[in-house]
C-alpha cells in the first residue's frame, strides 16, 4: 500500500508542494493538511515543512505550535507515528515541545542559501533507516534560524540515547556541536534544518534527499 | 504575457525602485519586490522567480555600502518569507551610482494559458472588492515625492523616508494564494494591484479600461488609524493590496476564501454605467469629488522633450581607450577586476519549488518548466538572464544598449536556450537635461535595432527617469532581462567549472578594442571612445553553435566574455573549477582585457576537439586553441602568471572593501 504522507501548510509555508512533489517521486503519496483542521485525516505519516509559518512573527514557529492542527500531530507522535519536521517544521517542533533545544539565528546573522554535506550519526530514526553511519549526503540548506542550542544537560542526553541524526560537515551556522538534525528517544519524530526534498531529483544536482524520504515512506 | 508551450503562459515583468532605495534601502527593495509580484498575481499568474539587477556606488563610499547591504537584506527578508525564490540577477559597483542606486526587480509567473485575467471593470452593479492590508497614512504621495525629483540634500532625503512604503511578506503571501484561489475558482471579473496612487490609480484604471464608472466608498476602506482625510485614503501607497472586480452572486464564495487566507475583505465601490469615477462617504453618501475615470488614465500628457548629444561628443569618440598607458603588471589590474557576488545570492533562497538547474552565478539561470495546474513535468525548461552595462551605454548609448541586448543572447546560449521575449527596465537621469533626453532616445533605437536583428520581441518595460544625484546624473543604464526557453533538458548545462585536462578555446573573433571595458574605466576612468563593433549575423551564428553544443553536451565549461573580457571569463572559471590555466596566443592587455562581442570561451574534452572545431567551421565561427585547463597557476605566457591561491583570495573573499574596511 500506497505510504500517505500529510504535509500540514500554515499559512506562510511555501515548501508544502516541493515535498509532495518528492515524496510523490519515491513511491510515496503526498498530500496537503490545513493547520486550521483538527484531524490528520488518516495518513501514515506526516511533514511539517519548511517556510515562514505565521510569517515567523514573534519567533520562529512561537505561533504555529498553537495551530489547531498541532493538537493531532502532537497525539499521532506520541502514538509512534512517523513526524518530520523540515527547516522552519523543525522550529515548530521545538516550540512544541516533541523535540528539546531551539534554533536561533545563524552565527553570522546572515540567511543562509547554499549547498552542505550532512554526516548520517544515527540510523534509528525515520529518516535514516535506510542508510549507514557515517554517509555523507549533499543536502541544501535555507535559514536565518539554523543555529541549534540546548543545554549541557539536553546535548549529553541526545548524545547518550544516539539522538543525534545528522551534523555538518562544514558548519554553516554555528549550530551546537554541528547538529543538523536530532530525533525523539524513540526515532519517530526527527527534525532536521536542511531540505531533503531539495535533493531529490538528477537535475537539482544531488539526490541523496531522496534518500531519506524513502525511509520515511518505508521503502527499501 | 508569453505562451511557452504545453499550454502554459508566461507573465514577465521588471520594474526599478531606485529612489526609495535610495533613502530607505531595506524596506525600499522589500516594497520593490512585492510591487512587481502583485503585477505579475494580478494577471492570474503564480509568481515563479524573482531576479534583481541592483547597482550601487563604490563600497569604498559608507554610505553607498549602507545601500547595498540595505537593498540585500531587504529583498532577502521579502523575499524568502514571501516564499518566492530570487533566482539570479547582477551586482554592480560603479562610481556613477554613489547616492543614487539602481534597484531593478524582475518577476516571472505562470499560468494555464487558458487563464488571462486582465484589470479591468465590467458588468454594471458588479462590486469592487479591497482585498489585503488595511490603509494607512504610509506612502501617500509616494510615486510623486518620489519618482520624479532628483537628490542631493540628506536632510531633504530624511524628509521624504516617510513616503517610502513599509512592506509585509505573510501579508502578501496570504494575499498571493488568497488571489490565485479566487482566480482558479472563477469568482474575478477583474482583478489589479494597488501601487503607485493606490485606490486612486487602481479605480480609474480599472473604470477606464472597461468603459465603464464607478462609485467608491472612502468610509467602507479599512483604515489603520482614525482621523485619515478621504484624499489619504485614496492616495495612500499602503502595501499588500489588490482590488477585485466580483459579481454579487459571488460575494460570499470571494469572503469565504479570502477567510480562510485570513485575508481582510470589504466591499468599497461599485461599478455604475457612464465613465465617471465618484467619490462618496458612504455607498449612497454624499459625493466628495468626481471625475471622468480616463482623465486619470488614458488622457495623461506626451511629452517631446529637447535632445542633443554631449558637447564633448566627437571628441569624446576620439579618445580611444587604447591609448591608455598599458599596465605596469597584467596580473594585478586582473585581480582588481574580479568581484564575486556570492555574499549576495547565498542570503537568497534561490532553490525554493526545486526548479532551479542553473542558480545565481551562472551566464543564465535555468528553471525547470513545470504546468502550473497539474504540476506535470514538460522536460523543457525556461532559462533567464537580467544585463545592462552602464560603461557601454555612456561612451554610446545606442551600440552600448545594442551590445547588451547581444550579450543577453549569448548568456542564454551558454546555457543551451534561445530567446523567446525581452523585457527592459530603463534607468536614465534627469530628461529635463537634452543630454540625457539624447542619451534615451539613443538607447531606445540601439534596443529597437538589436531586437529586430535578433527577431526578440519587447513584450513590456518600465522607465526610471531623473535618476540625478548632487546635479551628477547616472550614465545610462538599459537593463535588458530576456526569457528563453531550452526544448529538451536532460541534464545539467556545463557552467563555469572546467575538468584538469580540457583543452581551452575561443570561439568567435578576437578583437582587441578597449573602449567601454571594465578595466578603462577601474583603472584610468576611462568611459569614452568607440564601442567595439557588433555583426548581427555573426552574433547570431555564435550563439546558435553554442546552444547547439551545449543541447548535445560537448562543451565541459563555457562562460560568455563580457565585463573584464577574456582574463576576467578565464580567472572566473579557474576560482569555480579551482583548476588553473596554461595558456598562450592572448596578446598583450588589450586582448586580455577587451569586452568585444560574439565571443565565448569553452573548455573541451580532447577528444571531442575536433568534432567542436568542425561544428564551428560548418558554422562560419572562428574558434582560437589558447590553452590547456591545469595546474594550480592561471599563466598566459608572456602576458600573466598568478596562482590560483591569489585567485581564489579575491574571489573567495567577496567584497574586499567592505569587509577589510
Amino acid at each position: 500500500m500506497t505510504t500517505r504522507v500529510g504535509v500540514v501548510v500554515f499559512p506562510g509555508s511555501n515548501c508544502e508542494h516541493d515535498v509532495v512533489e518528492a515524496v510523490d517521486a519515491v513511491g510515496g503519496s503526498g498530500e496537503l493538511l490545513w493547520h486550521k483542521d483538527k484531524s490528520l485525516g488518516g495518513v501514515d505519516a506526516v511533514v511539517l515543512p519548511g517556510g515562514f509559518a505565521h510569517g515567523d512573527y514573534l519567533r520562529t514557529g512561537a505561533m504555529a505550535r498553537f495551530s489547531p492542527i498541532m493538537d493531532a500531530v502532537t497525539q499521532f507522535a506520541q502514538d509512534g507515528g512517523p513526524v518530520v519536521g523540515i527547516c522552519n517544521g523543525f522550529q515548530i517542533l521545538t516550540e512544541a515541545q516533541l523535540l528539546p533545544g531551539a534554533l536561533y539565528k545563524n552565527q553570522g546573522l546572515k540567511f543562509l542559501c547554499q549547498p552542505s554535506v550532512l554526516r548520517v550519526e544515527s540510523t534509528d530514526s525515520v529518516l535514516t533507516r535506510r542508510l549507514n553511519v557515517g554517509d555523507e549526503l549533499n543536502v541544501p540548506i535555507n535559514h536565518f534560524e539554523g543555529n541549534y542550542v540546548c543545554s549541557e544537560e539536553v546535548l549529553a542526553v541526545l548524545r547518550e540515547n544516539d539522538s543525534i541524526v545528522f551534523t555538518y560537515q562544514d558548519n554553516p551556522n554555528g549550530a551546537t556541536a554541528d547538529i543538523a538534525g536530532i530525533r525523539n528517544e524513540n526515532g519517530n519524530v526527527v527534525g532536521l534544518m536542511p531540505h531533503p526534498e531539495r535533493a531529490a531529483h538528477p537535475l537539482l544536482g544531488s539526490t541523496d534527499g531522496a534518500l531519506m524520504l524513502k525511509g520515511l515512506i518505508g521503502i527499501d | 504575457m508569453v505562451d511557452v508551450g504545453d499550454g502554459i503562459a508566461a507573465a514577465i515583468r521588471i520594474e526599478s525602485h531606485n529612489h526609495p532605495s535610495a533613502i530607505e534601502p531595506y524596506q525600499g527593495a522589500a516594497t520593490g519586490v512585492g510591487g512587481i509580484l502583485r503585477d505579475i498575481f494580478t494577471m492570474g499568474a503564480r509568481p515563479i522567480a524573482v531576479m534583481d539587477s541592483l547597482r550601487f556606488g563604490l563600497p569604498s563610499d559608507p554610505r553607498s555600502r549602507w545601500i547595498a547591504e540595505g537593498v540585500v537584506s531587504g529583498i532577502s527578508g521579502y523575499g524568502n518569507a514571501v516564499g518566492v525564490p530570487t533566482v539570479g540577477g547582477e551586482t554592480v559597483f560603479d562610481e556613477t551610482y554613489t547616492g543614487n542606486p539602481l534597484v531593478n526587480v524582475l518577476c516571472l509567473g505562470l499560468m494555464p494559458a487558458d487563464r488571462l485575467v486582465l484589470g479591468r471593470a465590467s458588468g454594471e452593479g458588479n462590486l469592487a472588492v479591497l482585498l489585503g492590508a488595511s490603509t494607512g497614512r504610509d506612502g501617500i504621495g509616494g510615486v510623486s515625492v518620489l519618482a520624479s525629483a532628483s537628490f542631493g540634500d540628506e536632510e531633504k532625503e530624511a524628509e521624504k523616508r516617510p513616503s517610502v512604503q513599509v512592506g509585509d511578506p505573510f501579508e502578501e503571501k496570504r494575499l498571493i494564494e488568497a488571489c490565485l484561489a479566487l482566480l482558479d475558482a472563477g469568482l474575478v471579473v477583474g482583478i489589479q494591484d494597488l501601487g503607485g496612487a493606490g485606490l486612486t490609480c487602481a479605480t480609474s484604471e480599472t473604470a477606464s479600461r472597461g468603459g465603464v464608472g464607478m462609485d467608491v466608498d472612502v468610509a467602507a476602506v479599512p483604515r489603520r488609524e482614525p482621523g485619515m482625510e478621504p484624499f489619504e485614503v485614496l492616495t495612500s501607497e499602503s502595501q499588500e493590496r489588490m482590488l477585485a472586480i466580483v459579481s454579487p452572486d459571488g460575494l460570499d464564495d470571494v469572503l469565504a476564501i479570502c477567510d480562510r487566507w485570513d485575508v481582510q475583505a470589504s466591499v468599497v465601490g461599485r461599478v455604475t454605467e457612464g465613465g465617471l469615477l465618484r467619490v462618496r462617504d458612504g455607498m449612497d453618501g454624499q459625493v466628495l469629488g468626481e471625475l471622468p475615470a480616463a482623465s486619470l488614465h488614458e488622457d495623461a500628457p506626451s511629452y517631446d522633450r529637447p535632445r542633443r548629444p554631449p558637447e564633448q561628443w566627437e571628441a569624446a569618440k576620439a579618445d580611444s581607450a587604447d591609448s591608455l598607458s598599458p599596465p605596469a603588471d597584467v596580473g594585478a589590474d586582473l585581480l582588481d577586476l574580479l568581484s564575486n557576488p556570492s555574499w549576495v545570492y547565498r542570503q537568497y533562497d534561490h532553490m525554493l519549488f526545486c526548479n532551479t538547474v542553473v542558480g545565481p552565478g551562472g551566464d543564465a539561470t535555468v528553471l525547470r518548466l513545470k504546468h502550473p495546474a497539474t504540476g506535470a513535468d514538460t522536460g523543457r525548461a525556461l532559462a533567464l538572464t537580467t544585463d545592462g552595462n552602464n560603461r557601454w551605454c555612456a561612451v554610446d548609448p545606442r551600440a552600448g544598449t545594442a551590445l547588451t541586448v547581444a550579450e543577453s543572447v549569448l548568456n542564454l546560449a551558454c546555457v543551451g536556450a534561445r530567446p523567446l521575449a525581452l523585457v527592459n527596465c530603463l534607468n536614465f537621469g534627469n530628461p529635463e537635461h537634452p543630454e540625457v533626453m539624447w542619451q534615451f532616445s539613443e538607447a531606445v533605437d540601439g534596443m529597437a535595432e538589436a531586437c529586430d536583428a535578433f527577431g526578440i520581441p519587447v513584450v513590456g518595460g518600465n522607465v526610471s527617469l531623473y535618476n540625478e544625484s548632487n546635479g551628477h546624473n547616472i550614465d545610462p543604464t538599459p537593463v535588458i532581462g530576456l526569457l528563453g526557453v531550452i526544448d529538451s533538458l536532460t541534464r545539467i548545462p556545463p557552467g563555469l567549472a572546467w575538468r584538469d585536462g580540457d583543452r581551452v578555446i575561443v570561439l568567435g573573433e578576437a578583437s582587441a578594442g578597449l573602449s567601454g571595458s571594465l578595466w578603462a574605466a577601474a583603472t584610468a576612468g576611462h568611459k569614452r571612445g568607440q564601442l567595439p563593433a557588433l555583426d548581427y549575423e555573426q552574433h547570431r551564428r555564435v550563439a546558435g553553435l553554442v546552444a547547439g553544443l551545449v543541447a548535445d553536451d560537448r562543451l565541459s565549461a563555457v562562460h560568455d566574455v563580457s565585463s573584464g573580457g577574456l582574463g576576467v571569463a578565464l580567472a572566473e572559471m579557474a576560482a569555480v573549477s579551482g583548476v588553473g590555466f596554461r595558456g598562450a596566443r592572448i596578446h598583450g592587455h588589450a586582448e586580455l582585457f577587451s569586452e568585444a562581442p560574439s565571443r565565448v570561451v569553452a573548455a573541451v574534452n580532447p577528444e571531442l576537439l575536433p568534432e567542436v572545431e568542425a561544428a564551428a567551421a560548418a558554422n562560419g565561427v572562428a574558434v582560437a586553441r589558447i590553452g590547456l585547463a591545469a595546474g594550480d597557476r592561471l599563466a598566459v605566457k608572456g602576458l600573466l602568471d598568478l596562482g590560483l591561491a591569489a585567485i581564489a583570495d579575491r574571489w573567495g573573499s567577496p567584497m574586499p572593501e567592505l569587509t577589510s574596511g
